[in-house]
């Protein structure tokens, strides 16, 4: 399952010229501390070089590619990746690989970017051979909701809090506290298409770059859901993520992080995503399930016999004087004076 | 076929007062109210399957998809910080998160204040707020004894009535946060499940 969906993300990538990237297995310390906040857990294994630089293993993909982020009008590189990180388990406190693999796309990014990278996204998902949901959210138009809604400043974690954890009742209260209007950010709360803010009258650049991605897109796949992107200080556009039926995280998750780049100092801006593979070896294999096609049983036979049988034979070959436990075949032969004889 | 909806109930008087409210939306199960020694209760009809399960582990089964619906409390959710979403607030088991201490009880400014507690986190999270060193020292049961025993000045606990400190000679000394019972969903579930778990919240929201 994991390979099919690296696969595709491959050929999507190979078809749009994105080069493939691969990074140093260690980076410098200092890139994970200046931008901490950026990073999923905030530990990260260090140790020292020879002369004294501080240097981790790589917790992230996308700060390393981002740092040598073109400025250049009219520049953009596109990457795409497939590496280990390591990060901590937040229950057991151990540091984990992760494998992950993901695409980037910095520099003078335009909408046609945008669109290329969500379009991307949403194919690799449909290569999932389960329900795949995209779900997206776009952080100016959140950002349009509490502005419209006129909540305070100091009120406004509070309200992107309510949102990211749908917590309805609670938003209500905040813009019944604060005298706010509570219309727009209710309903980016309980939004789930485009058709249910079309009545809205919003008039906002989000919202037209909302719509214009959503109607590029598979309808039966496509959601909208504000819970994404609350963390404004580095996303900065539309944010999305993807969920494959039967596994209970999202296995990809993307977005535009344009605040990141301004963060580092760079004129530039960003999109890309990842995919999370170790969450898709939670899928059940599909049907059949054989670890191979033929178990080829032998007894005392001349190794060059076997190796010459198994090269004879069709689909993937097992070899084995016994039966193996904990492995399953989907037929079985004997092979006997250098003759293979299927049994029923 | 429909998809069940798993939901997780927490063990306990709480989890009986939300079932009976599930029961009054619709969605009950006969099995349930005669258990035996069974672990999981179904209703294909209704949709819905159900397991009791220790409350402070409800919100780990829901954000590891185990269970695509769950009742917790505040306090679990506020401490554990799970990855869920959390759509209903009951209203049931509603009680309030506080610092309670002797009651003659003056802080000293020029030392750590030595706090007991089964919740650090939310302990934590409350004094730093505040600008104040703090000393924890986790316990997991019989908190009030702590600052009887001189264990530590002040405990962060939950309090219903506030009875149990009463007879320990403790009293409220500030509320960090009112706590009540919350419908909490997981994240995939809740876009893969969506129409079944829409209605279910809003048939609760009518019995509310």
């Amino acid at each position: 399952m994991r390979r099919r969906i690296e696969d595709r993300l491959r050929e999507l990538c190979r078809k749009h010229g994105y080069a493939p990237y691969k990074m140093s297995r260690f980076e410098e310390y200092e890139l994970y501390v200046r931008n901490k906040d950026f990073l999923q857990s905030d530990r990260v294994i260090t140790f020292s070089g020879k002369d004294g630089r501080l240097l981790a293993m790589k917790p992230d993909v996308t700060l390393s590619i981002i740092k040598n982020a073109p400025e250049a009008p009219g520049a953009v590189r596109k990457v795409h990746y497939r590496e280990n990180v390591y990060r901590m388990d937040r229950d057991t406190g151990d540091f984990r690989e992760i494998l992950q693999a993901g695409l980037e796309c910095v520099g003078d990014v335009g909408s046609y970017e945008v669109a290329e990278v969500v379009t991307i996204a949403a194919r690799c998902l449909a290569a999932i051979p389960v329900g795949t949901i995209l779900s997206l959210s776009h952080v100016g138009l959140i950002r349009h909701a509490l502005d419209q809604s006129g909540l305070p400043e100091k009120a406004r974690k509070q309200a992107l809090d309510c949102l990211r954890q749908k917590r309805e009742q609670e938003l209500r209260a905040l813009c019944q506290l604060h005298g706010a209007d509570e219309t727009l950010p209710v309903a980016l709360l309980r939004a789930r298409t485009i058709a249910d803010l079309e009545q809205l009258g919003i008039e906002n650049e989000a919202w037209s770059e909302l719509r214009q991605i959503t109607g590029l897109l598979d309808p039966a796949q496509v959601r909208l859901d504000f819970s994404l992107g609350n963390d404004m200080k580095y996303y900065s556009g539309l944010v999305f993520k993807g969920y494959a039926k039967g596994v209970p995280d999202s296995v990809l998750s993307g977005g535009q992080y344009d605040r990141l780049l301004e963060h580092m100092g760079k004129n530039a801006r960003a999109i890309g995503f990842a995919l999370y593979l170790d969450q898709l070896d939670r899928l059940a294999e599909e049907e059949g399930g054989w670890d191979v096609d033929t178990l080829l049983l032998y007894a005392d036979e001349d190794p060059a016999r076997v190796l010459a049988a198994v090269e004879r034979m069709d689909g993937t070959v097992l070899t084995a004087r016994a039966r193996p436990a904990q492995r399953t075949w989907k037929r079985e032969a004997r092979l006997e004076n250098g003759e293979v004889r299927y049994l029923d | 076929m429909t998809e069940m909806l798993n939901i997780a109930l927490p063990k306990g008087r709480l989890g009986e007062k939300v079932y009976a409210l599930l029961k009054k939306a619709g969605y009950e199960c006969p099995a349930i109210e005669d258990p035996g020694r069974k672990l999981i209760f179904d209703n294909p009809e209704k949709g819905v399957r159900y397991f009791w399960v220790k409350p402070s582990d409800v919100a780990i089964y829901v954000e590891r998809g185990a269970a695509d619906l769950g009742i917790a409390g505040k306090d679990i959710l506020l401490e554990y910080r799970p990855e869920v979403y959390e759509l209903l607030d009951l209203g049931l088991g509603k009680c309030r998160m506080a610092v309670a201490g002797p009651r003659d009880f003056r802080e000293k400014p020029g030392r750590p204040l030595r706090i007991a507690t089964k919740f650090p986190h939310i302990a934590a999270k409350y004094y730093a707020g505040l600008g104040r060193d703090i000393d924890i020292i986790k316990l997991n049961g019989s908190i009030e004894i702590a600052p009887i025993l001189g264990l530590s000045d002040v405990i962060v606990d939950i309090v219903e009535t506030g009875k149990t400190l009463k007879e320990n000679d403790l009293e409220v000394l500030q509320t960090i946060v009112p706590i009540s019972a919350r419908l909490i969903a997981n994240q995939a579930a809740y876009q893969f499940q969506y129409d079944a778990i829409r209605t279910l919240v809003r048939r609760l929201e009518e019995q509310l």
